[in-house]
């Protein structure tokens, strides 16, 4: 049993867990998608804060793509596809749980925020 | 009746066995390594509730200090840069790993260690100097949010460091076993993950902070 585990580990571990180049490839476009956006806001390149705002968005989504492909090795044969599904079902989640968390607090400071009271209001209220 | 079946078997069943045996295998050795990746979602999803968190009170400085004026991108992108080189560096090391040079494998260890702590060390600078000038996590609820965040984050960071410690010692001690390959492999995700959610610490704290 312990003897035939370990064989398994030693085959196991051989597969699939990236290449020099697929290191090398993940670190040259990572700190080209790193620089970019801290030279984008430190320079102001774009002029607009909106439109560098939605770039740096764009590249870090882009990062993540290229981090999880090039160093985290995830695809569809790793594990049987598993990670891959674990993963997809966690990025929807996270989504879930951060764009309902603005989203909601968002609406309620709204709401509490102090408006001015309509006086039919005000004076129901009185 | 037995010894038919004994004799039998080994006609029709030894390549089915044995390709049984391979997945089997196969996925018994995957077991920890899925398993990791199960805790590195949850971790990820701990993460997202305090990106969430940050998100929501990042506007509310009760009148302290506002991002665009405690934040000095320069510091960051040299941390960004550090923690990016040891992702690198640990994937150096992986490789020799997976060719069995166990010196160099250690040396890469060594060196990732030496840029997770850079990274550690400028955090901690950082840190104190925000709370030197009173942008501390009591300040407001942006400040808050702020250092539950990226201190969760660093404190990923240092128990890493510690993880690399322990394996420099196992394979020091033992060598490039299989075990400490399945233990390096964990920690080469964990490591990799934390470069990941700094992706999003540098972009939506840092970048988008110091631009709205």
């Amino acid at each position: 049993m312990n003897a035939s585990d370990n064989h398994v580990h030693g085959h196991g571990d051989t597969h699939g867990h990236g290449t020099r180049r697929d290191y090398l490839i993940g670190f040259a476009l990572s700190a080209v998608l790193t620089a970019a956006p801290f030279w984008l806001v430190m320079t102001g390149a774009l002029g607009d804060p909106r439109l560098t705002a939605g770039w740096i968005i764009a590249l870090a989504f882009i990062q993540i793509v290229v981090h999880t492909i090039f160093f985290l090795h995830v695809n569809t044969q790793a594990e049987g596809g598993w990670t891959l599904l674990a993963l997809l079902f966690t990025l929807v989640m996270v989504a879930i749980v951060i764009s309902g968390s603005l989203w909601i607090m968002y609406h309620l400071n709204s709401n509490m925020m102090s408006m001015p009271m309509p006086p039919e209001a005000a004076a129901a209220s009185s | 009746m037995a010894r038919e079946t004994l004799e039998a078997a080994p006609a029709v069943n030894p390549t089915y066995y044995l390709v049984e045996e391979d997945e089997h295998h196969a996925a018994s050795g995957g077991g920890t390594l899925l398993g990791f990746w199960i805790y590195l979602m949850s971790d990820a999803l701990i993460f997202a509730t305090l990106f969430a968190t940050y998100g929501v009170v990042s506007g509310n400085f009760a009148g302290g200090p506002s991002p665009r004026e405690i934040f000095e991108l320069p510091l960051v992108a040299l941390n960004t840069a550090m923690l990016l080189f040891s992702s690198i560096t640990f994937g150096m090391g992986m490789i020799d790993m997976e060719s069995g040079r166990t010196r160099a494998t250690l040396g890469w260890l060594a060196v990732t260690a030496l840029f997770g702590f850079a990274f550690i060390s400028i955090e901690l600078y950082e840190f104190a100097s925000l709370i030197a000038e009173g942008a501390t996590p009591q300040r407001s609820a942006f400040l808050s949010g702020f250092f539950t965040l990226v201190g969760t984050h660093g404190l990923h960071v240092t128990f890493g460091l510690i993880w690399i410690a322990v394996m420099m010692v196992q394979i020091g001690q033992r060598g490039l076993i299989p075990e400490n390959r399945r233990r390096l492999i964990c920690l080469g995700m964990f490591w990799h993950l934390l470069d990941v959610v700094w992706i999003g610490v540098f972009t939506f704290v840092y970048l988008l902070g110091v631009l709205r």
